[in-house]
């Protein structure tokens, strides 16, 4: 079990560009976060920070009772692993499994603990019948399940989701939905960047807001969406139910597909 | 009407593989349209795409059946090079498309028609007015390779808009970006579409086809199992079984006809679930 605390954690590059501004932060055991906002907000910086890709220029990111400052990527990568946004950039096997069986095998796990890892991790993303498959050969949205796949079989604490709802469909929207109820069962943690605010609503209560390298928002999802001021500063567009439930003029609060068909036929029934 | 794009009983096996990619298909795109491709990942609408754009079989090789004219000519009698300036494609991953020869957007944005011989007056005039299109002036000098996702699908977007093909055909565009920049990649494509462009979408988004959309093309294991007007698809029941995300307010309204609301009609768009309801509502009528 591995809690997450950033203090007032800012991040520039050596050519001083700010990408991250005093952002504070815990995510406890066990917890589904969502990060959204536009490209450029600062999101990709705040979880690269999470897991050490990144050090802080100023404050503090500690994952359990490690200061990353005093950890190498590789030592913190073992508590938390991370999806990247482009599966390009992860990708380095001729097979999926191989792909997928990389990570708990170099963290030193016995034979069978690997094995069983690999075996679960591909099943959990539905990629078991790729698995002599080379991952090139797969579409796109594939290929990150691939990438989602090689973390999982690390089983670190936490897991980091760069944009994992990019160019999925339907199924692999639910394939997505599955894999986060079966991780909190297992009591990870797991921190989800995403621009599908249907994605959001449907699987978390727990949103961050962020925009301009800043963290603008740390609510659940009904004071987020219709939160006027934090859309705005964050040029958020509220899901479509949301949006819907405008036009027919309900009450704010109104979030989920299941909410809105419920209001509509309460009121057919006065 | 003009033919734009015509595939006549396609079918397409990439080489040393044993099943056909696309089995039997035959669509005519008009000039003018903007008709979006969906279906599941898998069901062939990438190498739908490059069937189009003469990557298959000119690229892939494999084995390509039946007849696909572009513009009145057979694709087998186009040279590639030909068919690039007729057809400009929009890779699905920005981070494939950018050329890696240029160090800075603008010069990205140019290479296209650097290489096509325009003179460099009017390449300068053309790359200034695409770089304001797609709103990525601020990235002029910045070095492609250290954009984000989402910028350089729009970098990626630009260098095809600049060389003005007849044809766009657009894979999945907007997959890395935010909520915003989906809407304002869908707003270039209408003006694509206003001048004339006829454009070929791949996309996940079905609250944005709906709106911006003319035509679909329903691909499903590598067969075309519907196609016709964005609305007469979507209210078509048979559109439910291939597992195909509705736009949210159609979902909303299926399943509202479900639970005995009669709809005046389907919506698909966020606005007019208020008219199909009121129309048929026993406030309205009684």
């Amino acid at each position: 079990m591995t809690e997450l605390h950033l203090t007032n954690v800012s991040f520039s590059y050596p050519d001083g560009t700010k990408a991250l501004e005093n952002l504070t932060l815990s995510v406890a055991s066990g917890e589904r976060v969502a990060i959204v906002g536009q490209n450029g907000a600062g999101k990709t910086t705040a979880v690269k920070l999470m897991n050490g890709l990144l050090k802080p220029t100023e404050g503090t990111v500690l994952v359990g009772d490690w200061d990353t400052k005093n950890h190498t990527t590789a030592q913190v990568s073992r508590k938390v692993g991370y999806v990247f946004q482009n599966p390009d950039d992860q990708i380095f096997h001729n097979d999926v499994e191989s792909e997928v069986r990389f990570g708990p095998k170099n963290m030193g796990f016995e034979p069978e603990r690997v094995d069983a890892l690999t075996t679960w991790a591909m099943k959990l993303c539905g990629i078991s019948e790729f698995a002599e498959e080379n991952p090139y050969n797969l579409p796109y949205s594939v290929r990150k399940f691939v990438t989602i796949a090689s973390v999982l079989a690390m089983d670190s604490d936490i897991i980091i989701l760069d944009e994992p709802t990019a160019g999925q469909d339907k199924i692999g929207l639910q394939v997505l939905g599955n894999l986060l109820r079966v991780l909190e069962e297992k009591q990870k943690s797991v921190i989800t960047i995403t621009h599908d605010m249907e994605f959001v609503t449907d699987y978390f209560t727990r949103i961050i807001v962020m925009a301009n390298r800043q963290l603008v928002a740390d609510d659940n999802a009904q004071k987020v969406f219709y939160n006027t001021e934090v859309l705005e500063r964050s040029m958020l567009k509220p899901p479509a139910v949301a949006q819907m439930a405008k036009l027919l003029d309900f009450s704010p609060g109104i979030l989920s597909k299941q909410q809105l068909i419920k209001a509509i036929l309460a009121q057919r029934s006065l | 009407m003009t033919a734009m794009i015509d595939l006549k009983n396609v079918s397409y096996r990439y080489p040393v593989s044993d099943d056909s990619v696309l089995k039997n298909i035959s669509f005519s795109i008009e000039k003018g349209k903007f008709t979006a491709i969906i279906g599941n990942n898998g069901s062939g609408k990438t190498t739908l795409c490059n069937t189009i754009r003469g990557f298959v079989p000119h690229f892939y090789k494999g084995d390509l059946d039946g007849e696909v004219i572009i513009d009145n000519t057979k694709i087998t009698d186009y040279q590639l090079g030909q068919l690039g300036e007729k057809v400009g494609y929009v890779f699905q991953n920005p981070f494939i498309q950018v050329s890696g020869v240029k160090d800075n957007v603008f010069e990205e944005v140019a290479y296209g028609l650097e290489n096509l011989g325009v003179p460099v007056e009017e390449i300068k005039v053309r790359v200034e007015e695409v770089l304001k299109l797609v709103k990525i002036e601020y990235l002029r000098d910045k070095n492609p390779f250290e954009l984000s996702g989402g910028q350089r699908q729009r970098v990626a977007l630009a260098s095809i808009i600049v060389m003005d093909p007849e044809i766009l055909v657009i894979d999945e565009p907007t997959s890395q970006l935010d909520p915003i920049g989906t809407q304002q990649i869908f707003e270039i494509i209408r003006l694509m579409k206003e001048r004339g462009k006829t454009i070929v979408l791949v996309e996940h988004k079905m609250d944005l086809i709906a709106e911006y959309a003319d035509d679909l093309l329903v691909m499903h294991k590598g067969e075309l199992v519907m196609q016709g007007p964005v609305r007469d698809v979507l209210a078509d029941p048979a559109f439910e079984k291939y597992q195909i995300q509705y736009p949210h307010v159609t979902e909303i309204a299926l399943q509202l006809q479900k639970s005995g609301i009669p709809l005046s009609f389907l919506p698909i768009r966020d606005e007019e679930l208020a008219e199909a309801l009121n129309r048929t509502g026993v406030a309205v009528h009684d």
